[in-house]
């Protein structure tokens, strides 16, 4: 079953100030089944980030369509769909997740992993289990639990990151370098995360930098210079 | 594609307030000739033209605009404390569905008023009797809302003050001893002591210190998350609504010239003003 259909997907930036039109991106297709994995690669300024902050509405795109099979919807447009619907997708079918920690301030990592259960309509009850599960789950240390995230290290913060984008068991799970600013041992780390997110059938879209952190994790890369789905290249060593 | 059937509990159409008699130049469709709101051949305000919105269940609305965009104008023609020149509100209430409430006796207004609504204005003064107790602000309008029974409501209004944090010992005080941050929190335990479905806040955190801003902040994410009311949340500041409000509108000289997903207005801002408002910002 196709989860996601991009198709002749293109973007656009208008600056009033600088009176300046600039496409990021055109002429984007690509489709992924259910529980697959693709990698987007492409030069810095390519089009990646654009891509999946289209599909996840924070940019609203005007070209093309981003068909998603949602469970609550149906199969539906992501560009046509209404704001609301967004909000109730993210709160329980789409995740995002990128190397930057964006949430509330001031709430602990236990908080901000039960509310995303909360929003689901979870009672405080499940919520609170969930949360402890996916926070052990991912390996976040204990004693973080009830402390705020801002003093967290980098893989810290994205290991929360990632219970808070996962622990409602989204159906796709956008990632955008999250690991762009770790060093090799919680790079590692992620990796197992992420395999253990296959594993659970998620289907995922994600841009890393490095090709041999994606092998044996991606089935398939886009590549914004061809424009084009393939098969993982061989990770020349 | 299946519908989403999720409908508004509030929604405004066409809302407009003109202050003065209006001319024919300005009475044409778009107003064409006006400076920002204003009229210069009949000196008429245009302070809100043609604004519509809907708020949902348990969501929190953001507005904003600079100084004189007309968000307290809407807040206040939302809550009755100004007739609209034209436009229509319909709140899907059992008790008022299917009416525009913007036309109904000013008896029935205040019965909305007392029963659906609560209020937190900009200026601490318009919300609060200043030579009132705080405990006795809230028994105000508790009395309005039907309260009788003095135990029940005295109780009610010191847990209401434990919520925003007000000191019990000092719930006998008057609000014009208070600092700025806890008249807008007493403002706020008033405005919740009817059991509102719906709330208003405009600029509740305006003028305060940070640390202040950050308590009254978390309040109202913990006022949602915990009674699931409607909010509409009034600011100039668009940190205040990142941090609150799932949707936003943006207002210029009386009108909304965008609106959206409140990430999506902050990262793809499309309007020329709102560009300028995201970038300065920034
Ligand atoms: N009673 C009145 N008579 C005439 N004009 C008025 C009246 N009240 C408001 N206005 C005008 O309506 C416009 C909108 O005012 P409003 O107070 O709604 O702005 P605001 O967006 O809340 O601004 P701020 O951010 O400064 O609070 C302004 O041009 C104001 O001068
Ligand atoms: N919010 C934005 N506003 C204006 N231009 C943007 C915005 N986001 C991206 N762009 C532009 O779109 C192009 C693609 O950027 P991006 O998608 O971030 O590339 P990548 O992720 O591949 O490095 C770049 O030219 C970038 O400057
Ligand atoms: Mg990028
Ligand atoms: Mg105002
Ligand atoms: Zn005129």
């Amino acid at each position: 079953m196709v989860m996601l259909e991009v198709k002749d997907f293109g973007k656009r930036f208008t600056s009033h100030h600088q009176n300046t039109t600039r496409k990021a991106v055109e002429g984007i297709s690509f489709s992924l089944e259910q529980g697959g994995f693709i990698g987007i690669v492409g030069k810095s300024g390519s089009g990646k980030s654009t891509i999946l902050k289209s599909i996840y509405r924070t940019y609203l795109p005007d070209e093309g369509e981003i068909w998603f099979d949602s469970e609550r919807f149906g199969r539906l447009d992501l560009l046509k769909a209404e704001e609301r619907q967004i909000i109730w997708l993210r709160k329980h079918e789409i995740g995002y997740v990128s190397q930057f920690l964006n949430v509330m301030p001031r709430t602990t990592a236990r908080e901000l992993v039960e509310q995303a259960l909360l929003g689901m309509g979870e009672t405080p009850g499940a919520a609170k289990i969930g949360a402890e599960r996916s926070l052990r789950h991912f390996d976040l240390d204990e004693r973080l639990w009830d402390t705020f995230p801002n003093t967290f290290s980098g893989g810290e913060k994205l290991r929360l990151n990632i219970a808070i984008a996962t622990v409602k068991k989204p159906r796709l799970l956008l990632l955008d370098e999250p690991t762009a600013s770790l060093d090799h041992q919680s790079k590692l780390k992620v990796r197992e995360v992420i395999k253990k997110l296959k594993a659970d059938g998620t289907t995922l879209v994600g841009i890393f930098h490095d090709l041999e952190f994606m092998e044996g994790l991606c089935d398939g890369v886009y590549d914004m210079n061809e424009k084009a789905l393939r098969g993982m290249p061989e990770v020349q060593r | 594609m299946q519908r989403f059937e999720e409908r508004p509990l509030l929604e405004v159409e066409n809302l407009t307030k003109q202050y003065g008699p209006g001319c024919d130049e300005c009475g044409q469709p778009g107003r064409p000739g006006l400076i920002k709101n204003y009229c210069p051949s009949c000196g008429t305000v245009y302070a809100c033209s043609d604004v519509s919105l809907d708020v949902f269940p348990g969501e929190i609305l953001g507005i904003v605009g600079e100084s004189g965009s007309g968000k307290s104008t809407l807040m206040q023609c939302l809550y009755f404390d100004q007739e609209v020149t034209a436009g229509t509100l319909t709140i899907s209430d059992p008790e008022l569905a299917g009416e525009n409430l913007f036309g109904v006796s000013s008896q029935r207004k205040r019965y909305i008023r007392n029963h659906k609504y609560g209020m937190v204005y900009q200026n601490p003064v318009k919300g609060l009797r200043m030579d009132f107790s705080a405990i006795s602000n809230i028994a105000e309008k508790q009395i309005a809302a039907g309260g009788r029974h003095v135990g029940n409501m005295q109780s009610a209004g010191e847990r209401l003050l434990d919520v925003v944090s007000i000191p019990l010992f000092r719930m006998k005080e008057e609000p014009r001893n208070f600092s700025g941050g806890m008249q807008q929190r007493v403002q706020i335990a008033k405005a919740l002591s009817n059991d509102p479905p719906i709330l208003f806040l405009d600029e509740v955190t305006t003028g305060l210190d940070l640390s202040v801003q950050a308590a009254v902040i978390d309040l109202i994410k913990q006022i949602q998350r915990d009674l699931g009311i409607s909010m509409i949340v009034v600011s100039h500041d668009l940190a205040v609504i990142r941090m609150l409000a799932d949707r936003t509108l943006v207002m210029l000289n009386g009108r909304v010239i965008e609106s959206g997903l409140t990430d999506q207005i902050l990262e793809d801002p499309h309007h020329a003003y709102t560009q300028q408002l995201v970038y300065s910002l920034l």
